[in-house]
């Protein structure tokens, strides 16, 4: 795989090879916060961050690392790294801390990250491994955030609900459109039909521009 | 591997742990002091609806006492109190206890009282009791628990506090009564506690945390 320019890479991680709509990695968190579109973003940022940040120290390091101990090493970096946002989160985000729960410490389980460590930043230099780690983490946090959008609108009738989280003050219920919405899309199997209906998408658009292209 | 690769591997591994833990512990320095004073906001806003209407002084959550088991309060669980001042003079106090006799698992209350032993406010803090039922002991789900608001023992006697299919004050919740029972019990018994101790409780030092 060549580094290419910056924004090749970001069209990757964006849309080519989307972590989440083509590779199909880190459905758990995926399918378990995106009950909101805050909740999407906050958890979407939060991976960008460690995504970012672990390309640039396995890139960084990538010498010096023997092949036998690579994986424990990606670990340390990765936990780290994590352990660091979840602390940052606490002291600045503490009611979406709250919100997210669990799955902000199970980032360092998303399966995305230990995969570009992998796949991309332990063979490539550090400026295309950092801008492969904001590639692939902005197209999962995109793709969070859609599905979350999608699912507080169809499930709650409402968007926006907890934007009090980010930047503080009262809490805000969201701009709501009707009392109640279809309560299926708010359950877990509300996210994989939200999911699908992204690759379905995804895919139908891929389709036809190549059929135009011919 | 030779002995000398497995060395160099070795230290490779510690100096990639070194920088991590460093990275860790400094990302925690700076975060400690607002943690903390977040955790303790949330704690004093968990706090704050039993307390309702009272006047106070100063913070809750400083002046917490830990009463391990036994004791005379419900539950066989260690105990928290939180007492509130008002120009050092004990206004009300924050029963954090439990009951054992609901439907399923224990239920967490949140009892205040008012220095002369009348309630201030009770809240549910946890329970696992059956959704639609049960739990509308929920002050976010019924009204039922603000029934407690302004009594105390002799309003009624103790003998009235029961649901009223027992011959008590207190109204039950449709289709759930065992639920209710542990509730009311919990709150009679607390306030039984406070009567009896109430001196005590506010001369007692506040617990130090163990850490």
């Amino acid at each position: 795989m060549t580094s290419g320019g910056f924004f090749e890479r970001l069209q990757m991680g964006l849309w080519e090879d989307n972590p989440g709509l083509v590779q199909l990695l880190g459905l758990c968190p995926l399918l378990a916060v995106t009950t909101t579109l805050v909740n999407g973003l906050g958890l979407g940022v939060a991976t960008l961050v460690v995504l970012a940040c672990s390309n640039a120290l396995v890139s960084a390091t990538r010498r010096w690392i023997r092949q036998e101990i690579r994986i424990p090493i990606y670990v340390l970096i990765i936990a780290s790294l994590v352990t660091c946002i979840e602390l940052i989160f606490k002291a600045w985000f503490p009611a979406l801390d709250r919100s997210l729960g669990i799955f902000i410490p199970l980032i360092v389980t998303n399966c995305a990250i230990v995969a570009r460590a992998e796949i991309f930043a332990s063979r490539n230099p550090v400026g295309a491994s950092i801008a492969d780690g904001i590639g692939m983490g902005l197209g999962f946090a995109l793709l969070l955030m859609a599905i979350g959008a999608f699912r507080e609108l169809v499930g709650q009738a409402s968007i926006l609900s907890g934007f009090d989280m980010l930047i503080g003050g009262e809490p805000f219920a969201g701009f709501s459109f009707a009392d109640s919405g279809l309560l299926l899309a708010i359950l877990p199997p509300g996210a994989f039909f939200a999911l699908a209906l992204a690759v379905a998408l995804k895919n139908s658009l891929d389709h036809r521009r190549r059929r135009e292209r011919r | 591997m030779s002995q000398q690769s497995v060395i160099k591997t070795g230290a490779t591994l510690a100096v990639i742990a070194a920088i991590c833990t460093t990275l860790v512990a400094a990302t925690y320095q700076v975060t400690r002091e607002r943690i903390v004073a977040n955790e303790k906001a949330l704690l004093e806003q968990a706090l704050q609806p039993a307390l309702a209407g009272v006047f106070y002084e100063g913070g809750v959550s400083e002046s917490r006492l830990v009463v391990l088991p036994p004791h005379g309060l419900p539950g066989n669980d260690t105990a928290l109190i939180y007492r509130v001042y008002a120009q050092d003079k004990p206004v009300a106090a924050l029963f954090a206890v439990t009951a054992r006799d609901g439907f399923s698992g224990v239920i967490r209350i949140l009892v205040g009282v008012e220095f002369d032993g009348t309630i201030t406010g009770v809240r549910i803090l946890q329970h696992r009791e059956t959704p639609g039922l049960g739990d509308k002991i929920e002050s976010a789900r019924s009204d039922w628990i603000f029934q407690f608001d302004g009594r105390s023992i002799g309003d009624p006697e103790v003998t009235g506090w029961a649901i009223r299919n027992d011959g008590g004050e207190f109204d039950q919740l449709t289709g759930a009564s065992v639920t209710p029972r542990a509730v009311i019990g919990a709150v009679r018994d607390t306030l039984l506690y406070f009567n009896e101790h109430r001196d005590e409780i506010f001369a007692a030092e506040a617990t130090e945390d163990s850490k």
